[in-house]
C-alpha cells in the first residue's frame, strides 16, 4: 500500500483524557485533569446565549448517527416546561463500541457536558438512557452523577448560582430499537421500546409529552470542549460541514482494531492502512462498512478508499454514510453472504414488531440470506431477495433512505442486500447456480 | 418471592427518582431479577402494586426486554456474542462450545447475543454482564469455571453488584 506522505494521527479531544490518565474515569483523576471547569465558568458567567452561539459557530451534528445539527435542536425547543435532557447511551449498532470507551473511561466528561447543555437549555432534569449490558458503565457512571453532587457540580442551587439539576441514569433491558429516540422515550416511561410515529418529534413532545433534547454520548462529551476552544476553533477542524472531530470505532480484520478519534477529512485509505495497520497478515481487502451496520457498504477500489471521511460528501458521492462511526474492514477470504446473512438476522431479531413491513420484512431477508449463505441457495434467490427487500426499503438501491416502516430499523438490512447487489453480484450467483431449486408447480 | 426489607427500600428510592412512577418498571425489574435470579410473576405482581399499574401491564412490558429472564436460568448467564466481528474472528465456535460443555449445568445459562459493543477486543462474552474480551473456546469454558468455582466474584443476573 502506497503512503499517502502526510503524517496520519489521530486528534484527541473527546479521547484524551481516558488515554491520558490514570483512572479518568474517578473524581480526583477527572478532576486534577479539569473536568468541571468550563462548567464552572459557564455557570459564572450565567450567559447561556453564548453557550448557544458557541455551540451554533462549532458545526456540531449529532454523533449517533443521524448528523442532526445540535444548535437547531435547540432552537426547537418550544417554550413549555418542564423539558428534559435525554442521553442516548443505549449503544447496540453492531460494530460500534465508542460510547461504552466514553462511559466507563471518562464519566465525568459527559457530566460535565450534560451540565452546560441543560443549563443553555433552562433544563432541571437530565436521564441517563444506558444500554442494560453496560454494567460496568452503569456503575460507573452512578458513580460519577454521586460524587458530581458530592462535591456541588449536580443538585440544587448548584455554586449559589439558584440552577438545579437532577440526573437520573436509568438502564434498558436489552432491546437494540431502544436507540431509535422515541423508542427510547417509550422505554424510558417505562414501556415495550416501539417508536412513535413522528411527528410530534421529540422536541415538542417527548419524555411525558413534554419537550425533550436528545442527545448521543459523544455528542454530550464534545460540549465542554467546544467551550473551551471557542466554537469557530473547534469549527476549524474538519472539513466543510463535518466539524471537529469523531470517534471511528475500527474492528474486523484490521491488524489494530480500536477507537480512533480522527478529525474529518482523511481519507479511508489512511484510516484503514494507517491508523488501523492494515488487515492481519497483510491479507487484501474485500469490502469495509463504512458507518457502522445499518448502511451500504464499500469495497476495494481507489474511489472508495479515497473518499474523504465527509458526513456530506460521502452520502452525495457513494450512496452510504459514516453512521455511527463505526468501520468494520473484511479480508478477501471473508464470504459477503454470511455477513449479509448475519447483519439480517440480527435486524430480525430486533424488530420490535409494530410495523408489519419490518416485522414480517426482516424475517424473510433473514430466511433467504441464510439459505443463500449456507450452501443452500436457489438460482434467482437474489431477485427474490431484491423483491423482498422492496416492501420494506423501496428503492432497494437506495437503501435505508427510502421505507415502509416509522423507523429506520426495517430498511436497514436492505442496505447490505444492496451491497450485495452492486459489488458482489457475480459471486452471488455463483453460490447460488448450484443449489436446490424449486420444485416446479405443475401447470396441469 | 417479595423484595427484601432492603431492596424494598431501595425500589422507593427508584420509583422517587422519576416523575411518573411507571418510569421505575423496568429498574424494578433488574432489582428483582438480581435479587432472585430470574424475574418471576410474583415480582411482576409486586412491581406492579410499587408503581400502581397492573400485571398484565408490567408482564407486558417486561417480555420485550431481552435481558429479563422469566423462567429460571441458573446463577450465571453467558452471553456470547456472534455478531459480525466476532462473526469472523471466532465467535460462533466459542458459542458452540460453552453450549456443549454446559448442557448439563443449571447453574450455567448460555446464550447468543447481538453485539456487545466489544468489537474492538473480539472476540467477548459476557458473564452476569461482566465482560471478558480475546478469547477462544478453551479460554472462555476457563472463565465461566472460575465464576462457578468462586475464583471470579460474579455480578447478579441482571448484572448488579453483589
Amino acid at each position: 500500500m502506497v503512503s499517502s506522505g502526510k503524517e496520519v494521527r489521530e486528534t484527541r479531544i473527546v479521547t484524551r483524557r481516558l488515554h491520558d490518565v490514570d483512572n479518568s474515569h474517578t473524581y480526583d483523576a477527572a478532576r486534577a485533569d479539569g473536568a468541571y471547569t468550563m462548567w464552572e465558568k459557564v455557570l459564572a458567567a450565567k450567559d447561556t446565549a453564548d453557550i448557544a452561539a458557541q455551540v451554533k459557530a462549532s458545526g456540531l451534528r449529532g454523533r449517533g448517527g443521524a448528523n442532526f445539527p445540535t444548535a437547531i435542536k435547540w432552537e426547537s425547543l418550544p417554550d413549555v416546561y418542564p423539558r428534559y435532557l435525554v442521553i442516548n447511551a443505549d449503544e447496540g449498532e453492531p460494530s460500534t463500541f465508542k460510547d461504552r470507551e466514553l462511559l466507563e473511561h471518562d464519566p465525568h466528561q459527559l457530566v460535565e457536558g450534560i451540565c452546560i447543555e441543560a443549563f443553555a437549555c433552562n433544563i432541571n432534569t437530565a436521564f441517563i438512557y444506558l444500554r442494560g449490558e453496560f454494567a460496568l458503565g452503569y456503575d460507573r457512571v452512578m458513580q460519577a452523577v454521586a460524587d458530581a453532587k458530592a462535591n456541588g457540580w449536580v443538585g440544587e442551587n448548584i455554586q449559589g448560582s439558584g440552577f438545579d439539576l437532577d440526573i437520573v441514569v436509568h438502564r434498558g433491558a436489552g432491546a437494540y430499537i431502544c436507540g431509535e429516540e422515541s423508542g427510547l422515550i417509550e422505554s424510558l416511561e417505562g414501556k415495550r421500546g416501539m417508536p412513535r410515529i413522528k411527528p410530534p418529534l421529540p422536541i415538542h413532545s417527548g419524555v411525558y409529552s413534554k419537550p425533550t433534547v436528545v442527545n448521543n454520548v459523544e455528542t454530550v462529551s464534545t460540549i465542554p470542549h467546544i467551550m473551551k476552544m471557542g466554537g469557530e476553533a473547534y469549527a476549524r477542524l474538519g472539513v466543510n460541514r463535518s466539524t471537529g472531530t469523531r470517534i471511528a470505532a475500527i474492528s474486523g480484520h484490521v491488524k489494530r482494531p480500536g477507537i480512533y478519534e480522527i478529525e474529518f477529512g482523511m481519507t479511508f485509505r489512511e484510516i484503514l492502512f494507517e491508523l488501523a495497520g492494515g488487515l492481519r497478515d497483510d491479507r487484501k481487502l474485500k469490502f469495509f462498512l463504512p458507518g457502522g451496520a445499518s448502511f451500504q457498504w464499500l469495497i476495494d477500489t481507489d474511489e472508495h478508499l479515497d473518499q474523504v471521511y465527509d458526513i456530506d460528501d460521502i452520502s452525495a458521492k457513494l450512496g452510504t454514510t459514516l453512521g455511527s462511526g463505526a468501520i468494520m474492514a473484511y479480508d478477501e477470504t471473508t464470504d459477503p453472504l454470511l455477513v449479509a446473512w448475519r447483519l439480517a438476522k440480527f435486524y430480525a431479531h430486533e424488530s420490535c414488531g409494530k410495523c408489519t413491513p419490518c416485522r414480517e420484512g426482516t424475517g424473510w431477508i433473514e430466511k433467504i440470506l441464510y439459505r443463500m449463505s449456507h450452501g443452500q441457495g436457489r438460482p434467482g434467490d437474489m431477485e427474490l431477495l431484491m423483491s423482498a427487500s422492496a416492501n420494506v426499503s423501496p428503492d432497494v438501491l437506495r437503501a435505508p433512505f427510502t421505507q415502509t416502516t416509522i423507523c429506520p430499523l426495517g430498511p436497514s438490512p436492505v442496505s447490505a442486500v444492496a451491497s450485495l447487489q452492486k459489488y458482489f453480484r457475480a459471486e452471488v450467483d455463483a453460490a447460488c447456480a448450484n443449489g436446490p431449486v424449486s420444485i416446479p408447480v405443475s401447470a396441469s | 418471592m417479595s423484595f427484601s426489607s432492603e431492596n424494598l427500600t431501595r425500589a422507593h428510592e427508584i420509583i422517587a427518582q422519576y416523575p411518573d412512577p411507571h418510569s421505575a418498571i423496568l429498574p424494578l425489574a433488574h432489582l428483582a431479577q438480581d435479587q432472585d435470579d430470574y424475574l418471576s410473576v410474583d415480582a411482576m405482581r409486586e412491581i406492579a402494586a410499587l408503581v400502581g399499574t397492573t400485571p398484565s401491564d408490567v408482564q407486558g412490558v417486561c417480555s420485550f426486554y431481552t435481558m429479563y429472564k422469566r423462567t429460571p436460568c441458573g446463577k450465571l448467564v453467558v452471553s456470547v456474542c456472534t455478531n459480525v466481528t466476532c462473526l469472523v474472528v471466532g465467535g460462533p465456535e466459542i458459542l458452540e462450545h460453552l453450549e456443549a460443555r454446559y448442557a448439563n449445568d443449571d447453574d450455567v445459562f448460555v446464550e447468543e447475543v447481538e453485539c456487545l459493543a466489544a468489537c474492538g477486543n473480539a472476540p467477548a462474552m459476557q458473564v452476569n454482564y461482566e465482560y471478558h474480551e480475546h478469547l477462544n473456546p478453551e479460554l472462555a469454558a476457563a472463565v465461566v469455571d472460575d465464576y462457578k468455582s468462586g475464583a471470579l466474584r460474579a455480578r447478579g443476573v441482571s448484572g448488579g453488584i453483589r
